[in-house]
């Protein structure tokens, strides 16, 4: 009986002890030799805007309070449109145009939430949660007729737990649509501590993947798609890489492996673990949920526990390797392949992802809410990644609790090369220049 | 948590005395012990423990939630109000397209239905009693009532 009364004592201690520890880590200093803590080479200074940006980097707040803004795509001419995720009075889409450093809404349209937005040849296309529409475009990249979208694929799974819809195109007239898994780790009874992983998995059918369509046919369903890659628990940053001309995705692995396995588990490695991983797909691979997932700490492949792993026995025999970790439950929602001139060499064709920031690693501190860098060389990481932007989320306390002001979540290259950054907990735009 | 500490100790300490090695071996993860007198501090404080174990990475350690995912149990209609239908919630799990406060939640709750009656009672009298919420304790002998009668459906 002692302990239960020490526990109330000891927890906001354990949590203090956490949260000093991670933000030694934050600072530069490596923690027991794990790149869990979030580690920075390049000296980062006050950028504006409330974010931190390594030297010679600028943030704007071009637009903010736009609502639930997700994706977000930018036109040649640097006009703007972003998805919300939920209809602001009967609007899902929102398009603005740029004067300077402030982006004003010129109009809104699409009376669905969502969050894929994507301008490619002559189209917008924009995602719901069932189905993926297109707008026609005029010579300025504006939307002809708001109201007569054509619906390029209808009818796609919706079962509410990752339910977003992220969509890109190649170079070849294909779309690409990630269908999350409704699900954690295929369980019988998804998240429910005891019940076993599904045999051969039945929701791999229909979702846990990306499914390619053609960008311009219409009502096209399951059917008529291809299930390009598989074995992905859910994906919502992704990018076609333009040098390699390949899909890269960013996949949000599993949570709770202590709430389901505290034998196996301490609540510190489950914070940390599984790693959130980037895979460069080609078509018909496996990253291997719900069968396995990916230890960055042991750099293994590792047998899922509801498949009768212990947290060591390897898996996945069958799936392919990440080309990148990260560590756990960060929630990367936004991937971009940086193609501009304005930023330094270093950062041309390298990725930035948007994490989104955790809430799986309760009780211990909250991570992410940032822009991270992976270097880039041919095609292939190279070199350890470093935080971008910090400082959405507020105040350290603010990180650690989880209760973020902003939460970084699409991501998109201006015609000038800068790149913009959306958060959908307070609809703020954000665009990042750099100056010589 | 700002309940008195006064009469936990004291129950504590009788307990202790009782219970005596069990108590000092007892892994901090483990539900609490089987526990049949108690009165509403003792309930809330078992209550703590169960929701740091099988709440808390969802519902977060103040209890409001995460965006979009997973609903605050802070003065909700559910936590506050009828006691079955909050009962069967952790029997049974959530997952259904209901506003919660003026917001949908995405992600999906799973039945709770292998917790013992008195965990069951605990926690929700704790998260009742606790994050600015103020409603009555639930005993374990009307989770068994609930439990009885709960047949998903
Ligand atoms: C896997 C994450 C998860 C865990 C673990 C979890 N919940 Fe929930 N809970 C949810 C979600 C998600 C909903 C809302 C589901 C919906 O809207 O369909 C919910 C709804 C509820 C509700 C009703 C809505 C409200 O906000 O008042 C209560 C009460 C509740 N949970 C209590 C608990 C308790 C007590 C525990 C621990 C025994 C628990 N939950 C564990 C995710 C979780």
């Amino acid at each position: 009986m002692k302990n239960r009364k020490s526990l109330s004592v000891l927890l906001p201690v354990a949590a203090i002890v956490g949260f000093i520890l991670f933000n030694a880590c934050k600072s530069g200093e490596p923690a027991n030799n794990s790149k869990d803590s979030v580690t920075t080479t390049t000296p980062i200074t006050d950028g504006g805007a409330g974010l931190k940006l390594p030297e010679g980097f600028n943030a704007a707040i071009v637009a903010d309070k736009l609502g639930g803004t997700r994706e977000i795509a930018v036109t040649p001419q640097g006009d703007i449109y972003v998805k919300l995720n939920r209809a602001k009075n009967g609007k899902g889409i929102l398009f603005l145009h740029q004067e300077g450093d402030k982006a004003t809404v010129k109009t809104g349209f699409g009376t669905f939430g969502g969050t894929g937005v994507y301008v490619k040849n002559g189209y917008l296309y924009a995602s719901s949660d069932e189905e993926v529409f297109r707008y026609k475009l005029n010579a300025q990249n504006e939307v002809i007729n708001s109201d007569q979208p054509e619906k390029i694929v209808t009818g796609l799974l919706n079962r509410r737990e990752h339910e977003a819809k992220a969509i890109t195109l190649d170079n070849d007239g294909n779309l690409y649509v990630n269908i999350g898994a409704y699900s954690n780790a295929c369980q019988v009874d998804d998240r429910k501590k005891g019940s076993p992983g599904q045999k051969g998995c039945p929701i791999l059918d229909s979702a846990g993947g990306i499914w390619q369509f053609k960008a311009d046919k219409l009502n096209q369903h399951y059917g008529d798609g291809v299930r390009y890659a598989t074995g992905l628990r859910n994906v919502v940053g992704f990018d076609w890489n333009q040098q390699n001309n390949q899909l890269y995705v960013m996949q949000h692995g599993r949570d709770q492996l202590h709430d389901l396995f505290p034998d196996m588990f301490t609540t510190q490695q489950s914070a940390v673990l599984p790693a959130e991983c980037m895979y460069a797909l080609k078509k018909g691979d496996n990253a291997g949920w719900p069968y396995m997932y990916y230890d960055q700490e042991q750099h293994k492949k590792i047998l899922m526990p509801e498949y009768g792993g212990d947290g060591k026995k390897e898996g996945g025999q069958d799936a392919i390797d990440p080309i990148a970790a990260f560590p756990g439950h960060l929630a990367p929602n936004g991937l971009l392949f940086y193609t501009g001139n304005q930023f330094p060499e270093k950062y041309k064709n390298g990725a930035f992802i948007a994490f989104h920031g955790s809430w799986n690693r309760a009780p211990e501190p909250q991570a992410g809410y940032f822009v991270v860098f992976q270097p880039f060389k041919d095609g292939k990481p190279s070199g350890e990644w470093e935080v971008f932007a910090d400082g959405f989320a507020g105040t350290a306390a603010q990180t650690a609790s989880g209760r973020a002001e902003h939460r970084p979540c699409g991501l998109a290259q201006g015609p000038d090369g800068s790149l913009y950054v959306t958060d959908d907990n307070q609809g703020t735009i954000y665009k990042i220049t750099y100056k010589k | 948590m700002d309940f008195k500490k006064a009469p936990l100790i004291l129950f504590a300490s009788l307990l202790f005395a009782v219970t005596g090695l069990q108590a000092q071996t007892k892994h901090k993860a483990k539900p609490p012990v089987k526990r049949t007198t108690g009165g509403l501090k003792a309930s809330i404080d078992a209550g703590q423990k169960v929701f740091t174990q099988y709440c808390v990475s969802c519902h977060q350690a103040d209890a409001l939630g995460v965006p979009h995912m997973n609903p605050p149990l802070v003065k909700t209609t559910y936590v506050l109000g009828d006691k079955t239908r909050l009962i069967k919630i952790v029997l049974n799990g959530f997952n259904e397209d209901v506003e919660i406060n003026g917001e949908t939640y995405s992600n999906s709750m799973a039945s709770h239905d292998f917790l013992k009656d008195q965990e069951i009672a605990d926690v929700l009298t704790f998260v009742r009693n606790s994050f600015g919420n103020k409603a009555p304790a639930i005993t374990a002998a009307q989770v068994k009532t609930v439990r009885a009668t709960n047949k998903k459906s």
